[in-house]
């Protein structure tokens, strides 16, 4: 199990603000940190992972205590059994894939490091330097090797905010097949409701430097954000006149959906505003994709 | 040592010593110290990067003319070097040494504070996070992702330790075999009225100076060409 409370002074972009995190995760779990830019969500991981200092707090590790600044202890990141995944990878430019992989490992530890590129399927990419690979495939490899130390904690900072959707969706079910082969305790930043219904156990909501909320996603999101109604976030592309109605196009995810408007409802948007689709008391039709 | 035309090479390869003794040095020092300037958060950092970059400012003979003061053994420092270090700083190539060090100091410490700055401060945590100390960081991540400012840092140093002048003249004395380096003995060519020497010795440190800016920027295309940080 994994307990923190971490208090300490940020100066944001919107000024000052009291940081003041705690919470606990359970071994094995696969965490979510929801909130929105500024809360404080990559400050939470720098302080667990001992790359920056909070003010007072205390961080214990499966019994192992690795902050108190009662005690004035402090592991230094060195000695945290940690793996993190940076938002920009961090992949060293002077190595290849395998060095990248390979970088911590000891020398007798081959086979592992053999085992980690094929389970992140790198095994094609192994030669090649991180300047000459996909997104996609630069994710994998700071994935790789942020497992190679087999880490108690394994920290992802937004790990896939900068790919596109179809990748995204891919590289969710590899995180989640990684996360069950190996049952790292897990904790992602994610901005993306879908997929932290589609990775998470737990949440913890974080707002202007506060845990305000933590618990099962179903528990957290599906009581407010839909109580049997279709409630979709939309941002408005053009609106325009079809004899005597209006036809409002919708941007949906990556979806666009035709509404047809009344004069009143077409005066009042203006192309470019996010709305909110919403439709009460239907009866959807759900199939299958393919 | 006399060749061709008599031409006497002892200044020759005294420039090339001190220009290489220099560079080493300041390579050692350099890389600690621009490490510790591009990532320290004291108040004080603008007095140190201005006091690195004097010497571009300053006319060399005031350097000179403090250091030779400092350097004097009527001085605490001379005094203390002389005494219990046994090194006489003045009119010897020790002194030579050390005061090309200061002088070519910001040739070497601006480029490598610039290359620590442009990494992403993310490569060394990262490399934190994966276990390492950063002394093994530093020699496996980030040197080695900075080339370029190596290069120009240590090419800059070298050519500026051969085309020093005025330090050397304040300091050295001009004396043959120890501290009459290439610059001084063109000068000394010249008032003599000895062109050709002159000229031979002026056309070496020419083509040397040719030659190697020409290989570092060759060097540098290849490296843009693979790609990496710059």
């Amino acid at each position: 199990m994994i307990e923190f409370s971490f208090q300490a002074q940020l100066f944001g972009a919107d000024g000052p603000m009291a940081f003041d995190a705690s919470g606990r995760l359970q071994s094995g779990e696969f965490a979510a940190l929801f909130g929105p830019s500024g809360a404080g969500k990559t400050t939470l991981l720098r302080f667990l992972a001992g790359l920056s200092k909070p003010r007072t707090g205390r961080l214990v590790v499966d019994g192992a205590v690795w902050f108190d600044s009662a005690q004035g202890l402090d592991l230094p990141p060195q000695r945290r059994a940690i793996g993190f995944v940076f938002q920009d990878h961090a992949l060293f430019p002077n190595m290849t894939v395998r060095e990248n992989v390979a970088y911590a490992l000891a020398k007798g530890e081959a086979a592992w490091l053999e085992e980690l590129l094929d389970v992140c399927g790198l095994a094609n990419l192994r030669d090649r330097l991180p300047d000459t690979l996909s997104g996609g495939q630069k994710q994998r490899v700071a994935l790789a090797r942020a497992l190679a130390r087999k880490p108690r904690l394994l920290l992802l900072d937004e790990p896939l905010s900068a790919l596109d959707l179809r990748l995204r969706l891919q590289l969710q079910d590899e995180l989640r097949s990684l996360h069950q082969r190996f049952g790292l305790t897990t904790l992602m930043v994610s901005h993306d409701l879908g997929e932290v219904f589609k990775l998470a156990h737990k949440v913890l909501r974080i707002e202007g430097g506060r845990v305000v909320q933590a618990g099962s996603p179903a528990a957290l999101f599906l009581h407010e954000e839909s109580a049997g109604r279709l409630n979709l976030q939309a941002q408005v592309l053009e609106v325009r006149r079809d004899d005597v109605v209006y036809t409002i196009s919708l941007l949906v995810g990556a979806d666009i959906i035709d509404v047809v408007a009344s004069n009143e409802e077409a005066q009042a948007m203006q192309v470019g505003e996010t709305v909110f689709l919403a439709a009460k008391s239907f009866n959807p039709l759900l199939f299958r994709h393919r | 040592m006399s060749l061709g035309i008599g031409l006497d090479w002892a200044p020759l390869w005294l420039t090339l010593r001190l220009a290489l003794c220099t560079t080493v040095l300041l390579l050692l020092f350099g890389v600690p110290f621009s490490y510790w300037l591009a990532h320290t958060r004291t108040r004080w950092k603008p007095v140190f990067e201005t006091l690195v970059g004097m010497p571009l400012v300053l006319p060399p003979s005031v350097l000179g003319f403090y250091l030779l003061l400092a350097f004097s053994p009527q001085h605490a420092f001379g005094q203390w070097m002389e005494q219990t270090v046994h090194l006489s700083l003045v009119f010897s190539f020790a002194g030579l040494v050390l005061g090309s060090l200061i002088f070519s100091l910001p040739f070497m410490v601006q480029p490598l504070q610039a290359g620590f700055q442009n990494l992403p401060a993310s490569l060394l945590e990262a490399s934190r996070t994966l276990g390492e100390p950063d002394m093994v960081s530093l020699f496996r991540v980030l040197l080695p992702n900075m080339k370029p400012a190596l290069l120009t840092g240590i090419v800059l140093s070298f050519a500026h330790a051969i085309g020093e002048f005025g330090v050397v003249l304040m300091i050295g004395g001009n004396i043959p075999g120890v501290t009459r380096v290439a610059s001084l003995a063109i000068y000394d060519e010249v008032e003599s009225l000895h062109y050709a020497e002159a000229n031979a010795y002026a056309a070496v440190l020419f083509g040397m100076s040719f030659a190697i800016l020409l290989a570092v920027h060759l060097l540098k295309k290849r490296w843009a060409g693979k790609g990496g940080v710059p």
